[in-house]
């Protein structure tokens, strides 16, 4: 057991060692980046730079230098605006993001979950046939389609819904759903034939022998089964949602992080791309490994020996 | 006192792609208190489908009931509610399922799995039942309970598995005890083990059992009365004397002529019954078992075979103007 | 009960049971017939080749081009002139659409044929070295997993778009082909990987080796081809997530350079005026959520054909 978390903590600090190594590499192969000599930028951020990146010194050195920074938790400032810090960016951007990337896990996880286990005990009847008429749909709708679509109506054509901006409950809703569409289709199917898998299985006609109520035959023996590739699947769930909102953050004009990460694309802004892609790699390589671990806690099959077993 | 379960003309089908398997073709029998009685017959003879009938635990689609009746305890199980059914359902009769590999739920503990039962039937909070599990751990032969029960499936082995099945089926001390082929899904070593454990039990709780198997040798044994099933009917019942030594079926004779014994002499083979199980899909003029039969007459093309006879043979050899026929089951069974 | 006398006559002879032959048929053509008889799939597939008839000669029958502009005729909804309307500018946006669907299949093969080759030789190599190497290829492939590849092909666009300064800001379409083909072979190398693992264990393998088949000849002869329906598989589904990317990137401007048309631009375009006229967003929409489908669904049918065992 220990030595599976040591193991798994050093080989994801060494991934992340690898992907600030690369973005490293590729901002510094820009032409016009930050870290080339000409540059048009104002001479106040433009020394500032050179200062923080030590951009006098060889490569090597720079790049030693930027990672004892990361290490210590700072990175570096903006490229394009005075005064701006990734940290300082990410602190008063990030909690935006956060709330609206939780509600959307809720959302998927819940919705998705819930709609699976209704199709699969109601299999090929009409609760079946709706929930999997809609989640064929959207898996096929991207979210910034969803996104746009749910905006029109909601919003312009029925006046339910703020269309844009952030600050009250409402405001999330939206956005939510533009997000939570196509994981939350993709869970119920998910979900569903897990369902349908663990319903035919043996365990379930020994549960129903026993006399137990039907509540506890479904949400004890079954969903505890059925829910095993949910939780795989979190890992590509967080994923999706995180780089969802890029676009879903944009077009509803919420101030968060991926809206910022994607107005810094538009500016060049290079410092800052490099800081948010190494924050997010942080961020994901570590929800990672916590779902993993949370996948050991509902399936005891799963020893944390590691290796090949 | 009747009976404990008298099933009568049951009934069950199942639908499917290809059109209505009728699984079980009007079974009819008696069980008494504390008598143990063998179903036996090859896979798809509809044994399994005869006992999970009795717990109503057919899966409804696509299987169903649709004719006859089981009493069981003079209360006919096929018409009382759900809810009433659950508290008979792993109370009074329980069963145990042939592979324990799957048949217990692998991300629950065995705590879980034998606990909840009993919360579940006889009111006893989590407390008490972990002290009552403790004790059927203790019953079935499991050595370390309190270790045990804290582990999950995955780490006991077969025969442990089973063990804790059924542990699991006698916690609330069932009256009626179904066990589906038990030890097949069993090594060798571990079958006898498990049957000397089930026999032992029944005698101790003085409880009735259904034990269905494809094996002879569980059958003389363990039980006291035998139903030889075929094509989801009923071919012969009777003491397993009278089974095993005085068979009338063809079939039966084929059952038993297939079987290695220990009086057979160097150089003697065994004789298999030749051919498939028929499909259930068909729906029978005659004689259900006629393409693989030896003896077949006339009468058996076009006329179901009734029951004949106190024994219950369903075979036209025992009508009155049948000819009389040496059987050929090649020795009796020790 | 009594009967005639006649019916306790043994049966004089039994209907005698013979195996019916059926005629071999290969692999392929047992795929081809599962695949025929799965309705989805093929209404998919019709789908897809219209869709690709649609992109090459469409334009051609149309009078106007992608970037034609008229400014008389800014913002029409659907009309004759104009079946699908026009947009800000007075393009039209049928030829518009027509153009995007170029755009997406072109990207969604050249993923896809990235994918094949370079996916398989990878994973191939991979699986059939074992060992250190294969342990090695893979952490490689690991690392790259562990973050989104939506992000590493940002990442690379961010790069291209100024390695390879197209006209007017936007990346090219090359550096979108390029950034997805450094990608996209990702879940290709794994799969075939685990193929090859397996594979090479197997007799016929072995059999090959007996007979003194050089290494290479093994992998490329005899593994590959038989692991060739989950490679089919995978790469036809590599096309609607190229086809899902590019909408992606040319949505937050990493995508293809006005005035080129590609779907997910369209639908950018489309939002600053949603609320006037909507029926910018409707035919680009439509598009893409269509032709995900159709690949999603061919991919699907595919793979119930291809390799039964995956079947659900």
């Amino acid at each position: 057991m220990l030595g599976y978390l040591i193991r798994r903590i050093f080989s994801a600090l060494f991934a992340i060692l690898i992907v600030i190594t690369v973005t490293f590499i590729f901002m510094h192969a820009i032409p016009g980046g930050p870290f080339q000599s000409e540059k048009a930028i104002p001479p106040a951020i433009k020394a500032n730079i050179e200062a923080r990146y030590k951009l006098d010194q060889p490569l090597h050195i720079q790049y030693v230098d930027y990672l004892s920074h990361v290490v210590r938790g700072d990175l570096g400032p903006s490229f394009k605006y005075r005064g701006q810090t990734v940290n300082g960016i990410i602190a008063e951007r990030f909690p935006v993001s956060m709330q609206l990337g939780l509600m959307t896990f809720a959302i998927a996880i819940i919705a998705g979950v819930g709609a699976g286990i209704i199709a699969a005990l109601y299999q090929g009847r009409i609760p079946d046939y709706v929930t999997m008429f809609f989640s064929t749909i959207g898996i096929s709708v991207p979210s910034f389609i969803l996104g746009t679509l749910l905006m029109y109506f909601l919003a312009f054509k029925w006046g339910l819904l703020p269309a844009a901006m952030w600050g009250t409950p409402q405001h999330v809703i939206m956005p939510a759903m533009a997000l939570a569409g196509l994981p939350t289709a993709f869970i119920a199917r998910l979900t569903r034939s897990s369902m349908l898998d663990v319903l035919n299985q043996d365990y379930m006609r020994t549960a129903l022998a026993k006399g137990l109520p039907r509540w506890r035959i479904i949400w004890v023996h079954a969903v505890k089964n059925a829910i095993i590739p949910v939780i795989t699947y979190s890992g590509p769930l967080l994923a999706a949602i995180l780089t969802g909102s890029f676009i879903v953050e944009n077009i509803f004009a919420i101030p968060g992080l991926g809206k910022h990460f994607v107005t810094s694309i538009y500016n060049r802004d290079y410092t800052v791309i490099l800081g948010l892609t190494i924050f997010y790699s942080i961020l994901l390589i570590g929800l990672n490994m916590f779902v993993d671990f949370a996948y050991t806690l509902v399936d005891p099959r799963i020893k944390l020996t590691g290796g090949k077993e | 006192m009747g009976p404990l379960l008298t099933v009568n003309d049951l009934h069950v089908e199942f639908k499917t792609y290809a059109g209505i398997v009728e699984a079980v073709r009007g079974v009819s029998f008696e069980l008494q208190t504390g008598e143990v009685m063998a179903i036996v017959g090859e896979s798809g003879c509809g044994k399994s489908v005869t006992a999970q009938s009795i717990l109503r635990i057919i899966p409804e689609p696509p299987g169903k009931i649709t004719g006859g009746s089981i009493l069981f305890d003079d209360e006919e199980i096929l018409s009382i509610s759900e809810r009433k059914m659950r508290s008979i359902r792993g109370k009074k009769i329980s069963m145990i399922f042939q592979d324990p590999m799957t048949s217990l739920n692998p991300v629950l503990s065995v705590q879980t799995q034998l606990t909840e039962t009993l919360c579940r039937h006889t009111g006893m909070n989590k407390h008490e039942a972990t002290r009552r599990a403790l004790e059927l751990l203790d019953l079935v032969g499991i050595p370390a309970p309190e270790t045990r029960l804290r582990q999950y499936p995955h780490e006991l082995s077969g025969g442990l598995r089973q063990r804790v099945m059924i542990a699991m089926a006698l916690s609330c001390d069932p009256r009626l005890l179904i066990a589906d082929e038990p030890t097949t899904a069993l090594d060798v070593t571990i079958q006898a083990q498990i049957l000397e454990l089930i026999k032992e039990i029944k005698d101790r709780l003085q409880m009735s059992l259904i034990l269905i198997t494809h094996d002879l040798g569980v059958v003389a044994g363990l039980a006291d009365r035998v139903m030889v099933m075929y094509a989801g009917q009923v071919f012969e019942m009777g003491t397993v004397d009278e089974i095993l030594k005085k068979p009338l079926h063809p079939y039966t004779w084929g059952l038993l002529r297939s079987l290695p014994r220990l009086d057979m002499t160097k150089g003697q083979k065994l004789i298999p019954i030749w051919g498939q199980p028929p499909d259930l899909l068909q729906r029978f003029t005659g004689c259900s078992f006629l393409p693989r039969c030896d003896y077949a007459m006339n009468i058996c093309v076009r006329e179901i075979p009734e029951a004949f006879g106190l024994h219950r043979v369903r075979c036209w050899l025992e009508h009155p103007q049948a000819p009389q026929i040496e059987r050929k089951t090649g020795g009796t069974l020790k | 009960m009594q009967y005639p006398k006649e019916l306790f006559i043994p049966l004089a002879e039994k209907a005698v049971h013979t195996d019916i032959v059926r005629p071999s048929i290969t692999y392929w053509q047992d795929a081809w017939r599962r695949l025929k008889k799965n309705p989805v799939a093929m209404v998919s597939m019709v789908f897809i080749i219209l869709l690709i008839i649609f992109a090459l000669f469409g334009p051609y029958f149309s009078s106007y081009s992608y970037s034609d502009q008229d400014f008389d005729r800014r913002n029409q909804g659907p009309n004759s002139e104009h079946l699908f309307g026009t947009d800000s500018l007075g393009r039209d946006q049928l030829v518009r659409v027509m153009h995007g669907a170029r755009i997406s299949l072109a990207v969604g093969f050249v993923a896809a044929i990235t994918t094949f080759f370079f996916g398989v030789f990878y994973g191939g190599i991979s699986g059939y070295l074992g060992g250190r190497a294969d342990n090695l290829m893979m952490r490689i492939v690991d690392i790259l997993y562990s973050i989104p590849f939506l992000l590493w092909v940002i990442m690379l666009m961010v790069l291209f778009r100024e390695l390879f300064p197209a006209t007017g800001g936007g990346a090219g379409l090359y550096s979108i082909f390029l950034a997805l083909g450094l990608v996209f072979w990702l879940p290709m190398a794994r799969i075939v990987r685990g193929q090859i693992l397996t594979l090479k264990e197997q007799e016929f393998a072995l059999a090959a080796q007996t007979i003194g088949a050089p290494r290479w000849k093994i992998l490329f002869r005899h593994l590959i081809p038989n692991a060739m329906g989950p490679i089919i598989v995978t790469a036809t589904l590599s096309i609607p997530e190229a086809i899902f990317t590019e909408a992606f990137l040319s949505f937050i401007g990493l995508g293809v350079s006005a005035p080129r048309a590609s779907w997910g631009m369209l639908s950018s375009d489309a939002l600053t005026s949603l609320r006037s006229f909507p029926h910018l967003l409707l035919f680009p929409a439509l598009a893409i959520c269509l032709t995900l489908l159709a690949f999603n669904f061919l991919g699907d049918g595919l793979r119930d054909a291809l390799d039964p065992r995956m079947r659900k």
